[in-house]
């Protein structure tokens, strides 16, 4: 009986130690596992003030910090067991419907869109785009006219896009609620966030005053870049 | 000529303070619905509408024509909709109505209130009667409007962001508790 206590004892302080490495390990493993699971809110690439004064900070506080993290913990509730589970965000878009296709299109249309500005813009477009855009539209002031009047006419919630189409040529198309060109074979080089929380802090009803902030914000060379995708 | 007019709101542009700021109605009376007017106004010119009335509009028309035309009766129906000097429950053979539909007032409440919160993008949640008579809760997108159904509209809630985000900003369930205490159950019982 004493010989089994002290081998228990023994044991006892040996098998905690390997089972606390194992544990570790395991515990490791696991949250890798969750994290690999897990989307998150992107990082803005400006602070929450620099596109003042066209899209005051405030605006940022609630649409990037609230409605787009908002996004972000639903989608990753929605998916927990689901075909989803694993799959990458733009796999989601693709192929998912209901609420975890609504939440997982809102995270990548506000990741296109808070990636699409920035504090210093050029206020025209660049490179390839600048030459694409005068051949489909002759300026870009008939061009942001003719953007601006699909973003206008969108009726409820929803956002107006600048996409290349599989032919290469670019395109104004409007989506509603959620919905993303990607799952037409087109792609987004521009997104402008319609939904009225998009405005409503800083423009109120005036849909086309905020869409003269959003000019003023355009991140060109990203525009360029999605373009060449 | 102009044809339709935006009504007079049936109250104090404050009456609903503190649960929905004047700043709200000066918004969403005066700067929203009163564009669904003028564009509505606009649109019917040269169109079989011209001598329509709104409720033949909204039961026949699309489009344009639709969205304003329905926006304009949806609106009207919801200022109508709300009392700030109002019982907070409802009464007589509604109350008995909701009672044999929805087990108790408070699970009505909850019902209404999670197809409110539910809805996603812009649009309408309402407590209606069928063709049979019976309650049911529906949400409508955008200006969708349940009389296209054939169904009597007997309460709604607008839940387009532009309802409460002076207010409440991104959080529809505090709206909803505003609502909840500004809900004209005289009116809704009459209409039933
Ligand atoms: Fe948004
Ligand atoms: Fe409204």
């Amino acid at each position: 009986m004493k010989r089994i206590l002290i081998t228990l004892f023994v044991f006892s302080l040996i098998i905690p130690f390997t089972n606390l490495k194992a544990q570790s390990i395991e515990k490791k493993n696991k949250v890798s596992v969750e994290e690999r699971n897990q989307f998150s809110l992107m990082k803005l690439p400006y602070s929450l003030d620099a596109l003042e004064p066209h899209i005051s900070k405030t605006t940022l506080e609630y649409h990037y910090g609230k409605h787009h993290k908002a996004y972000v913990d639903n989608l990753n509730r929605l998916k927990k067991g689901t075909e989803f589970e694993n799959a990458t965000l733009e796999e989601i878009v693709l192929n998912s419907k209901g609420s975890i296709f609504n939440n997982a299109a809102q995270i990548w249309n506000h990741n296109l869109y808070w990636n699409g500005f920035t504090p210093k813009s050029s206020l025209k477009p660049i490179g390839s785009l600048k030459e694409a855009i005068e051949k489909e539209y002759k300026t870009f002031e008939n061009f942001k006219e003719k953007f601006n009047s699909v973003s206008m006419s969108l009726f409820g919630s929803g956002w107006a896009w600048l996409v290349k189409n599989q032919e290469g040529k670019l395109e104004i198309v409007q989506t509603s609620n959620a919905d993303n060109p990607l799952r037409q074979g087109l792609t987004p080089i521009i997104g402008c966030d319609l939904w009225e929380h998009s405005y409503y802090i800083d423009q109120k009803n005036n849909r086309a005053a905020y869409l003269d902030a959003f000019w003023k914000v355009i991140n060109w060379e990203i525009a360029e870049k999605n373009y060449k995708k | 000529m102009t044809k339709f007019t935006l009504p007079a709101f049936p109250y104090a542009q404050d009456a609903l303070e503190p649960h929905i700021s004047k700043t709200t109605i000066e918004f969403h009376y005066g700067k929203h619905h009163q564009t669904y007017v003028d564009n509505l106004n606009k649109l019917i010119v040269g169109t079989e509408f011209e001598n329509s009335t709104l409720e033949e509009i909204v039961l026949k028309s699309s489009g344009g024509i639709f969205n304003n035309a329905a926006q304009v009766w949806n609106h009207t129906f919801y200022w109508n909709c709300l009392n700030p000097k109002s019982p907070l429950k409802p009464e007589g053979k509604l109350k008995e109505a909701i009672d044999k539909e929805f087990g108790s007032f408070e699970e009505f409440k909850e019902k209404f209130t999670t197809a409110s919160v539910t809805l996603f993008g812009s649009g309408w949640a309402w407590l209606v009667k069928n063709q049979e008579g019976k309650l049911e809760i529906v949400q409508t997108s955008n200006a969708e409007n349940p009389m296209r159904q054939g169904k009597t509209p007997l309460l709604v809630c607008d839940v387009w962001e532009h309802a409460y985000y002076i207010d409440q900003q991104n959080r529809r369930p505090a709206y909803m508790e505003a609502f909840w205490n500004l809900v004209d159950w005289k009116k809704v019982e009459e209409r039933y």
